[in-house]
């Protein structure tokens, strides 16, 4: 750690308008020179509004009402706006979540990189040379290509990986002393963000830049912080050093955020946080996060915690710091002998998309009660399995199986009794409901088509919901009056109200918080242990197929290049295929979350 | 790219063609004949049988479609019936006359509403945006007529006299009497704006969203450089169609208003061909502005292709 201070962030409030509800409030932060800060937090936190209040900037809606955000010793906060503009990409720049909507599509990528040195101030000459070299320059650190054909080009002839390599070069092209990085790698592949995560953190060294690395991703936040700010509805909760933070976190929030990411050994339990974090307008008295706590008591209801310093420079805001609850171990898997008879057999499919060939040579076997996952990065053919599984895709050639029996491809030409049998859960649980329908409807929808008339429809929802640990008066509400998680549990409860033996899951946590992820898998292991339902999980993480199923099928552009066990295929992977998203993802194991760093 | 455009052109001239097939149909292939109907009922035999005989109402219907359509593309459209001009000759001075109109009206309306829409959402959810919101929708909801009559009282008849009241040009080209082409224009401005004025709004909010446009602010660009490279040349795109149609409309909805102003254009032309039952000049007419219509939409999709980089880049 060095002396000199490159950040300082001192009593921060960002409110929303006009109705003044505190997005951010009470944000102190200092980072010195060459420190990367992991700012942490899900969905709704602050964290962006926080990341971008480090540029001065506050989205339509919103107002930074006070405070100060001192940057290489000058306030952003008070400098007159021409100042303001000027220290943007020169003193402190931002790196965007999605490069895909943050390069403008119109524009060539040189356009875009050489404005970031001189705006459209300086016309002279020379200074375009400068320019056009620095611009080579830059791109060549970040792994890509200095060619004039390649600064020519637009966005959208880019992949996903090198637009955010853009996004990387555009942000150190002025070369800033702060950057700030709004979840660079999330929507990456495992791959691609290791190369990603390796060029920031090289850029970092190589420039002497300090970040505020902001993400909801703990394991990736643990690989490249040297500090680390845990944010819960608008506070900053726990600060410290990254080390101490994973060695003993002493916030409850913190420590559940920790224990609910997947473990890549599937030794720790994964244990999801109930309920959800509340709303900026709705935000209880006293500690945020006392409703979901296990540990929360009177006093948490009644008042604001304050930062209490546990150590030298770690800061808590709890009553009662220290306390955290320990790991458990995982309980075990149904063994996964498949023996049982497929449910679901699928034979030599290959499936296209006009000309293109999409899928080919599949073959895939799901036994029953058990849960088969089918892991592959985008662009894969996962989608389009499981979409020819369930009958939306019939373009294709081979045999799918239910029960030995084989199915029509396309849905409308299965039996009722077949398409009951076969439920499906979508990725979008902002998508997949209905906005105009109660979650009664929604639920009792496909019950009425595949079941026919039924005798008491209340106790059908009823128990839909309770199987998919929904509490029963929230039939009566739109799916807009529901926070993510629990509109993917009305997704899968309208699944399960039709009594199907098999589900079909198609990334269904890959939009939610890892806190809501780890509940929605504890209720699909629930679900197979008690139900014996067979799953098909379709998933990009690995973390989350060895939590979950039993048995795995990587898929690598449209063929299965391995499959079996679970645990054969994590052990000893025979593809090398398999070995580079074994080793690409990033192992998270915090000191704290570790089994055998207790009793 | 290139395929795309000559694609479209394609489909022009086979939406041109279906056109002439329903003008035809609708003007002189109606049942009974087309010469009794022009004439009236107290024709004398003679008339009827040179008139029937010079729109060739004895021939079959697909000999007499042929006959017209190859006068149509070789420029011959016949003579007007009312005063016995070759149709063209006619026509000529008062498609230029109107031609004049229309180009003046886009030429301000265009730029002057997309200056206004994007100037509106620069204001968003302030005074201006709101009155800029309140007076296109009054706009836009009162019939072109109504705005030329309107613009009549206030500048011509009732409280300034500054304007004349219609067109009262003698010989010579229209724009040698500037004075009297400001409120025909001003009318017609006033008609086409609101729809543009309304849509570039939207798509410069949508714009001015957008995260390219925020981080082009994070960039520390100068505010100028952002609206213009970034967020306007991105907010036009979509406005093109709408532009297109509305100066589509033009071909129309000059119509009215030279009707309303004495305009000498075809819209004039076309009203005293109506009245007079004078056949080929409504033919020719019809034609004519179903032509500028697909001119004016082909443009404006050719302009649409080409401010977009994924489809001007692709390599097909």
């Amino acid at each position: 750690m060095s002396g000199d201070v490159v950040l300082d962030v001192a009593g921060l409030r960002v409110v929303g308008l006009p109705s003044k509800a505190e997005i951010v409030t009470e944000v102190d932060l200092t980072l010195g020179r060459g420190e990367v800060l992991g700012l942490v937090g899900e969905s709704g936190s602050g964290k962006t509004t926080l990341g971008l209040a480090l540029l001065a900037h506050a989205k339509r809606g919103t107002s930074i009402a006070s405070g100060s955000v001192t940057v290489c010793g000058r306030d952003l906060l008070t400098l007159p706006a021409e100042e303001v503009r000027r220290a943007r990409g020169r003193t402190v720049a931002y790196i965007p979540q999605s490069p895909a909507s943050a390069l403008n599509p119109a524009l060539r990528i040189g356009t875009q990189l050489r404005e970031c040195l001189n705006g459209s101030a300086s016309r002279e000459a020379h200074r375009e040379e400068e320019g056009e070299e620095r611009v080579q320059e830059v791109l060549r650190e970040v792994a890509l290509p200095d060619t004039p054909d390649f600064i020519r080009r637009y966005p959208h002839q880019l992949s996903g990986g090198q637009q955010q390599r853009i996004a990387i070069a555009m942000a150190f092209i002025g070369r800033p002393e702060l950057i700030v990085l709004d979840e660079p790698t999330t929507g990456l592949d495992v791959t691609t963000q290791r190369h990603v995560l390796e060029t920031v953190r090289r850029m970092c060294e190589g420039y002497g830049a300090s970040g505020v690395y902001i993400s909801h991703d703990m394991a990736v936040v643990a690989g490249i912080a040297d500090r680390l700010a845990v944010m819960y509805s608008g506070r900053v909760v726990e600060a410290g050093t990254a080390e101490a933070v994973l060695a003993a976190p002493r916030h409850p929030y913190t420590a559940r955020l920790l224990l609910a990411v997947p473990d890549l050994a599937a030794e720790r339990e994964m244990t999801g946080i109930p309920g959800h974090a509340p709303s900026p307008l709705a935000r209880p008295g006293g500690c945020a996060f006392a409703p979901r706590c296990e540990l929360a008591e009177d006093r948490c209801r009644a008042e604001q915690p304050a930062p209490v310093e546990v150590t030298v420079g770690h800061t808590v805001r709890c009553v009662k710091p220290g306390s955290p609850p320990a790991p458990r171990p995982a309980t075990p898997l149904r063994a996964g002998d498949g023996g049982g008879a497929p449910v679901l057999e699928v034979r030599g499919l290959s499936a296209r998309y006009g000309r293109t060939e999409v899928l080919s040579g599949i073959e895939l076997t799901v036994p029953a009660g058990e849960c088969v996952a089918l892991l592959g990065e985008s662009g894969s053919g996962k989608t389009t399995l499981s979409r020819a599984i369930v009958g939306l895709h019939p373009e294709f050639d081979g045999e799918i199986l239910l029960d030995g029996e084989a199915l029509a491809h396309g849905s409308y030409r299965r039996t009722e009794e077949q398409r009951r049998r076969v439920q499906y859960v979508f990725q979008n649980p902002y998508e997949a409901l209905n906005p105009r329908k109660t979650v009664r409807e929604l639920v009792l929808g496909p019950v009425r088509v595949l079941r026919g008339r039924v005798a008491d429809p209340d106790a059908v929802v009823r128990d839909a919901l309770e199987r998919a640990s929904l509490r029963g008066d929230l039939a009566g509400r739109y799916p807009d009056q529901l926070s993510g998680g629990e509109r993917q549990r009305v997704a899968i409860a309208r699944a399960l109200a039709t009594g199907p033996d098999l589900l079909i899951c198609d990334e269904i946590t890959s939009s939610l918080d890892v806190s809501v992820q780890s509940s929605i898998v504890e209720l699909l292991r629930e679900l197979q242990r008690r139900d014996g339902l067979s799953l098909l999980f379709v998933t990009h993480d690995i973390a989350l197929v060895r939590n979950l199923a039993q048995h795995v099928a990587v898929l690598e552009d449209g063929r299965i290049v391995e499959s079996g066990p679970v645990e054969r295929v994590f052990t000893t992977p025979d593809h090398p295929y398999t070995r580079s998203l074994i080793d690409d993802t990033p192992h998270f194991t915090p000191a704290f979350a570790r089994l055998d760093s207790r009793d | 790219m290139y395929r795309l455009i000559f694609k479209r052109v394609l489909l022009g001239l086979v939406i041109l063609w279906a056109v002439s097939v329903v003008v035809f149909l609708a003007t002189q292939a109606l049942p009974g004949d087309a010469a009794r109907a022009i004439l009236g009922r107290d024709a004398t035999p003679e008339r009827l049988a040179a008139l029937q005989a010079q729109l060739h109402t004895g021939d079959p219907m697909l000999v007499q479609y042929g006959k017209w359509l190859a006068g149509t593309l070789t420029f011959d459209l016949g003579a007007s019936l009312a005063n016995g001009l070759p149709v063209g000759q006619y026509l000529a001075p008062r498609v230029s006359n109107s031609l004049v109109l229309m180009m003046i009206a886009a030429v301000i309306a265009t730029p002057v509403a997309l200056a206004v829409g994007a100037w509106s959402a620069l204001r968003r959810d302030r005074a201006v945006d709101h009155a800029t919101s309140l007076i296109t929708l009054v706009l836009a909801a009162l019939p072109e007529f109504v705005v030329g009559i309107i613009l009549v009282l206030i500048f011509a008849t009732g409280w300034l006299h500054v304007l004349p009241a219609v067109f009262a040009a003698g010989e010579g080209a229209v724009w040698q009497y500037p004075a009297q082409l400001v409120l025909p224009t001003l009318t017609l401005v006033l008609a086409v704006s609101p729809y543009i004025v309304r849509m570039m709004r939207a798509a410069m909010v949508e714009v001015l969203e957008s995260e390219y446009v925020q981080q082009a602010r994070l960039k520390g660009l100068p505010e100028r450089t952002v609206i213009w490279r970034h967020a306007v040349p991105n907010a036009i795109g979509p406005v093109a169609q709408v532009i297109a149609l509305q100066l589509a409309w033009l071909a129309g909805g000059v119509v009215v208003i030279e009707f309303l102003f004495r305009y000498p254009g075809i819209g004039l032309a076309l009203m005293d061909a109506i009245g007079n039952r004078d056949l080929p000049v409504i033919q020719a007419l019809s034609l004519l502005i179903a032509g500028l219509y697909i001119v004016v939409n082909l443009l404006a999709d050719i302009i649409g292709l080409a401010a977009n980089p994924k489809v001007r880049t692709a390599a097909r």
